[in-house]
């Protein structure tokens, strides 16, 4: 909402020279969020004034026609003397009074304003448009004042203009529809700075007649719970809108249309109360106020045809829906440029139909803004007189004696405030005389004790009964007031929020982070130690990544959550694998110029719920069952937290220690047993086994098992994914299931032995398609408990060996608790080892 | 040279002679002056106080000797060989002094080389702030609650007491899932699914006060999403940390001094917070707050935070806590626009992009 403090000033009693930041200040601690406050007065500095336009030298040869013009300005100028302008604007004549900003002032933009040389005559100032003055938009001709303007040659034009003037703009929060109206705002304002308010809406209206001033029948009241009309007969058509009601309905951002049109929206921005002006001449009998039919048609305001739904109101006539009730007219009622006889309606819509409608149709008018958010349903007849006194006033006519009032304003419910719930609450004692005054300030009727006549649907959570209590009726224009909880905000509220202390609460002892919060950080701090960076990637993905990623048809990752509004119409999906969004960065780096990169990120994936349904409905009158919740929380998907990381480029760079090293599919399995290693899952429930899984390479593809459960996949990726997502060649991934590991067990200690080892080697020849884990386990079976630790230091093939033959050399250590081990006993544990690896894989001792 | 260990002849017991002595001496001294490194000296040892050196021959011929002049003898021997032996160890400690200086000098390197084998790696920023608050909170008794992203509408809205037609409803721009491919769409909501992706941390608040009896002091770090198209300042997915308190006697003093605690422990002794009364639909009353940061890049100025309030009773309500009986707490913040502003970043994007020289710069984290 945006309006100039002169227009506020005619209801509130500011003071005179109240600063711009104050009154900031007072707006923000009312809880009114300032967009903008711009303190006109000083937009443009220097001698800005009215200038008489004396004669006229119509300048040729140009590209467009120039004015040479000799002004006076008084003796605004020191001078006294006709000021000399070049002039493009063609919008005036001699006699014109028109607005002048002479050498040395400045227009908004820090447009400097000098005497030059220019189209051949010397040019000393400028004749203003309002679009330089930055006063709207309108460039289309310089500022021409009326004849009759009561202002002389020199004087400051500031006044005539509006340049004297304070504009904020505010953010009303959707609660407080009252201030979205200057008398909103100008009660506000009293509360804040303790300054005199004159409530507009007491001011003096007749009401309802016996005769209606045209036949309405309301066969909704719960849709529209007030209409009221009165008719203006015989204006003047041509009587156009003064120029202050112009200026307020521009500085509101509000367009002006034509008389009877402007004052709707010219009394709907000072009073709150939206109207609509008809033509009564283009509507054919009786109004029926009533539901949309599904599927009627209408043509509103803005030329847009629309089709109804039955939610929706109407207003008909003998022809159908002439308005869509509340968020827009229909053209065909419309006051015109030849209307005389005018219809002012003030009604009082339902404001969850209203929203409804205006959000069906995408039509979120001035009108549909406060209705949602709540109208005064006292102010109809008081908004009729206004308007008709103001169309009259500038257009003439006759205003018809027949009021209509069609009324089913059910009145405010009391709401019971136990009168310490406010201290209570914020910890500030109030006292009872402050809560009654303050409620009161607000507009609340308050009556102590419980006013047992008044039932009180609107109450949540306040002990009544025992104690004091206050019965507090909200004023009409606070719809928002419902519960205690409203009331006890509107107490802290007005006495100010930076009166509530500051004291630390006593918390009870907590228990720390969860196992699987301290896991993640150790996942995550982990991976950055070893060299790898984290990023935080959107989890919005594309249908086709699932192909990319060359993933089989009846992959579990395939199956994805779809938004129904996505940003991108491309990426529709929710990510079910880290690694679509993570290579994607990995691009994005690459495309920057990296080359050797390290990526990680620990993320949600998201996975459908097959064959579940739409959440049943829960209400918020009470609590869900554990049931009712559990049936609700079945159908949201399954998301769990997994782990990723891309390497591609050198993982060791080269230096002046050596050449470097590319990272490969090895540092991605790595990967995965340093993150299994940071969950603490021990390495011997750890299983590394070859795995034929896209988007790998089926011959370079790790599965990750913990306790024989897969639990994620890594190693090179596919070639033919590198060449589709076009990445660099041995590009390298990994990715877990974090939400899959089991919880990491209480570790049991080892015997620390401190009897020395005996240090034996074996290099076993077998057939290279036997994987070395297998291999490693049948020695560790074999070696039995005297085995302390078994590490593969070489790996290797020849043709000595034989073709699809290689050498696995491992180091083996053993100890004894209790003893130093005699070679006997070390040899004869080494060959139970070999043993089983040669009766499982047929290997022999090398050089044996 | 050789020697035979004979039976006593007075002309073969010539190297008892005193000047004999001395001159074995004399001679040592000088054969160990000329060594110019252990090893050198060492090679010399054999000659001047080995088997076959004038001492040890000359103790041999001690035995021919006639008793009463063997013990004369003797002490000149001895005399003579300690003589040698301490000009060898007096000699061998000056060379190794040498040489261990020698080898220092040697030895040198350039220790400017730079040796960066393996480039450390960075947490993203969002992740270690996060983490940060939610240890400060823990440290203050709190325990850290979580919950899924792709939301039940009830949760993300319902129970907070944000009706199907609430303006504040439509202000969320919320990512609707779309239902279930031949699942039959029903009425309520404005796609059907139920689903959406949470616009907030609160449906945790709500999951938590549903799980969970009184009293409740958590903290909700995560990510959260709206229909915004990422730029400079505004991005689809960002992330939130909410606070929720409920139990017995809470008041917005408490709101007030728990946000207090909180903004001295973030940004320093001088830090305070500001309340501006503002609306939400889940808590009555509600209030904005800023932070007066002192180092704050463009000079100490108030910033903008969050936002926090006393939960609303109709939320209590919906969640199965008493409200005659409990009250609550609850604040929540942007991390994306804490980090934005404590480190001077001016771009959402940057933290979007994961161009890894802007996650670099902020290292581990501790």
């Amino acid at each position: 909402m945006r309006v100039s403090v002169s227009w506020l000033r005619e209801y509130v009693d500011l003071p005179a020279d109240l600063p711009t930041g104050d009154l900031e200040q007072a707006l923000v601690d009312l809880g009114i969020e300032v967009d903008s406050i711009v303190d006109l007065r000083t937009t443009v500095t220097g001698a800005l004034v009215v200038g008489e336009v004396l004669d006229i030298e119509e300048l040729t040869g140009f590209k467009k026609p120039i004015r040479f013009c000799r002004v006076d300005v008084g003796t605004a100028n020191g001078t006294g003397e006709p000021q000399e302008i070049v002039c493009g604007a063609r919008n005036f004549a001699q006699g014109d009074k028109v607005v002048v900003i002479l050498p040395g002032g400045v227009l908004p933009g820090n447009f400097a304003i000098g005497a030059r040389k220019t189209y051949g005559r010397n040019s000393a100032g400028m004749i203003c448009s309002a679009k330089e003055l930055g006063l709207g938009d309108d460039h289309s001709g310089i500022i021409v004042l009326p004849a009759d303007s009561p202002t002389k040659p020199g004087d400051d034009a500031r006044p005539v203009v509006g340049l004297d003037d304070v504009v904020v703009e505010l953010e009303i929060t959707p609660d407080r529809g009252y201030a979205l109206s200057v008398r909103g705002l100008a009660r506000e304002l009293a509360h804040a700075l303790g300054v005199p308010f004159r409530d507009p809406a007491l001011a003096p209206a007749p009401g309802g007649t016996a005769e209606p001033a045209y036949p309405v029948e309301v066969r909704d009241p719960v849709g529209c719970d007030r209409f009221a009309a009165r008719m203006v007969r015989g204006v003047d058509p041509t009587a156009a809108t003064p120029g202050w009601m112009q200026q307020r309905l521009t500085v509101a951002g509000i367009r002006s249309i034509s008389l009877p049109v402007d004052i709707t929206n010219y009394v709907m921005l000072e009073l709150g109360q939206p109207m609509h002006a008809f033509d009564a001449e283009r509507i054919s009998g009786p109004l029926v106020v009533r539901r949309a039919e599904a599927g009627e048609k209408l043509t509103t305001l803005d030329g847009v045809a629309r089709t109804l739904a039955a939610e929706d109101m109407v207003i008909c006539d003998d022809a159908g829906p002439i308005s869509l009730a509340a968020v827009m007219g229909g053209e065909t009622s419309e006051v015109v440029a030849g209307t005389t006889d005018v219809l002012f309606e003030a009604a009082h819509w339902d404001p969850v139909m209203v929203g409804r409608t205006a959000r069906r149709h995408k039509l979120f008018s001035e009108a549909a803004k406060r209705w949602e958010r709540g109208v005064d349903p006292a102010l109809p007849l008081v908004a009729l007189e206004r308007a008709v006194q103001l169309l009259t006033a500038h257009a003439g006519g006759t205003v018809g004696a027949a009021i209509l009032d069609i009324d089913h304003v059910r009145p405010m419910s009391p709401v019971t405030l136990p009168v310490d719930l406010p201290a209570r609450r914020v910890g500030v004692a109030y006292s009872p005389q402050r809560v009654v005054a303050l409620l009161e300030q607000v507009g609340c009727t308050v009556v102590q004790g419980t006013d047992r006549l008044a039932e009180d649907p609107g109450e949540v959570g306040v002990a009544v009964g025992g104690g004091d209590v206050l019965s507090v009726t909200p004023p009409s224009w606070r719809p928002d007031l419902t519960d205690p909880a409203d009331l006890v905000e509107e107490v802290v509220r007005l006495d100010g929020y930076d009166r509530v202390p500051s004291v630390l609460p006593t918390t009870p002892p907590g228990r720390g982070l969860t196992w699987q919060q301290r896991r993640r950080r150790a996942v995550a701090r982990s991976l950055a130690e070893r060299g790898l960076v984290e990023v935080v990637a959107h989890p919005f993905t594309s249908p086709e990544l699932a192909d990319q990623l060359g993933l089989p048809a009846d992959d579990p990752r395939r199956p994805a959550v779809r938004l129904a509004n996505p940003l991108s119409e491309e990426e529709p999906l929710l990510r079910t694998t880290l690694l679509g969004s993570l290579l994607g960065i990995l691009r994005r780096n690459l495309g920057r110029g990296h080359r050797d990169l390290a990526l990680y990120e620990i993320g949600t994936v998201f996975h459908p719920r097959p064959g579940a349904g739409r959440p049943p409905a829960m209400g918020v009158d009470r609590r869900p069952t554990d049931a009712e919740f559990a049936a609700a929380d079945a159908a949201v998907p399954h998301q769990p937290r997994h782990v990723a990381v891309v390497l591609t480029g050198d993982l060791d760079p080269a230096g002046w220690w050596g050449a470097g090293r590319a990272a490969g599919w090895a540092d991605a399995i790595e990967a995965g047993r340093a993150v299994l290693a940071a969950a603490d899952i021990p390495a011997d429930r750890v299983e590394v086994r070859a795995a034929e899984h896209a988007p790998w390479h089926p011959g370079r593809c790790a599965a990750l098992l913990v306790d024989g459960d897969v639990v994620g996949y890594a190693g090179e990726l596919h070639p033919a994914v590198v060449a589709t997502l076009e990445l660099p060649k041995r590009t390298s991934a990994m990715e877990l299931d974090l939400d899959a590991l089991p919880p990491a067990p209480v570790a049991p200690a080892p015997t620390v032995s401190t009897f020395p080892p005996a240090l034996i080697d074996v290099a076993l020849v077998l057939d290279a398609s036997v994987p070395a884990a297998e291999v490693r386990r049948a020695l560790v079976e074999g070696a039995g408990e005297l085995l302390e630790s078994v590490r593969l230091f070489d790996v290797y093939a020849s043709e000595q060996l034989g073709a699809g033959r290689r050498s696995l050399a491992y180091k083996l250590a053993f100890r004894a608790p209790d003893r130093t081990l005699t070679v006997e006993e070390a040899v004869a544990a080494r060959d139970a080892a070999v043993a089983v690896a040669a009766e499982r894989f047929g290997a022999t001792l090398r050089g044996a | 040279m050789s020697y035979r260990n004979d039976p006593y002849d007075p002309k073969q017991v010539a190297l008892l002679d005193p000047a004999a002595l001395a001159e074995a001496v004399a001679d040592a001294g000088k054969a160990f002056a000329g060594a110019t490194d252990p090893d050198a000296l060492t090679a010399l040892r054999p000659a001047h106080l080995g088997d076959r050196s004038p001492v040890s021959l000359a103790r041999r011929e001690i035995g021919a000797l006639p008793p009463a002049a063997k013990s004369d003898a003797g002490k000149r021997v001895n005399e003579a060989r300690r003589a040698i032996e301490s000009a060898y160890v007096a000699r061998a400690e000056i060379l190794e002094r040498e040489q261990a200086a020698r080898v220092l000098v040697e030895e040198r390197v350039d220790v400017t080389l730079p040796y960066d084998r393996r480039p450390r790696g960075a947490r993203h920023p969002l992740s270690t702030l996060m983490e940060q608050i939610s240890d400060l909170f823990v440290g203050m008794g709190y325990e850290v609650a979580e919950g899924p992203e792709v939301e039940l509408e009830w949760t993300n809205f319902d129970a907070l007491n944000i009706p199907a037609d609430h303006p504040a409803r439509g202000l969320m721009d919320t990512f609707h899932i779309a239902p279930a491919e031949g699942s039959a769409a029903t009425s309520g909501g404005p796609v059907g699914s139920g689903l959406v992706l949470r616009t907030h941390t609160s449906p945790v608040q709500a999951r938590t006060m549903l799980s969970r009896k009184p009293p409740i002091y958590v903290v909700c770090p995560g990510r959260v999403y709206r229909t915004d198209e990422l730029d400079a300042t505004h991005a689809p997915v960002f992330h939130q940390v909410e606070g929720l308190v409920v139990d017995k006697g809470i008041t917005m003093a408490h709101l007030r001094g728990t946000l207090d605690h909180f903004a001295r422990a973030m940004f320093g002794e001088g830090a305070k917070t500001r309340f501006r009364p503002h609306y939400f639909p889940f808590t009555e009353p509600s209030a904005e707050f800023d932070v007066w940061f002192p180092e704050h890049r463009d000079g100490p100025r108030w910033v903008e935070w969050g936002g926090c309030g006393m939960v609303n009773p109709r939320v209590l309500r919906a969640c199965g806590i008493d409200p005659e009986v409990y009250s609550g707490f609850a604040f929540g913040m942007g991390i994306d626009r804490t980090v934005m502003f404590r480190h001077g970043v001016s771009d959402m994007r940057d933290m979007a992009e994961g161009d890894v020289r802007f996650t670099r710069a902020f290292g581990i984290g501790a």
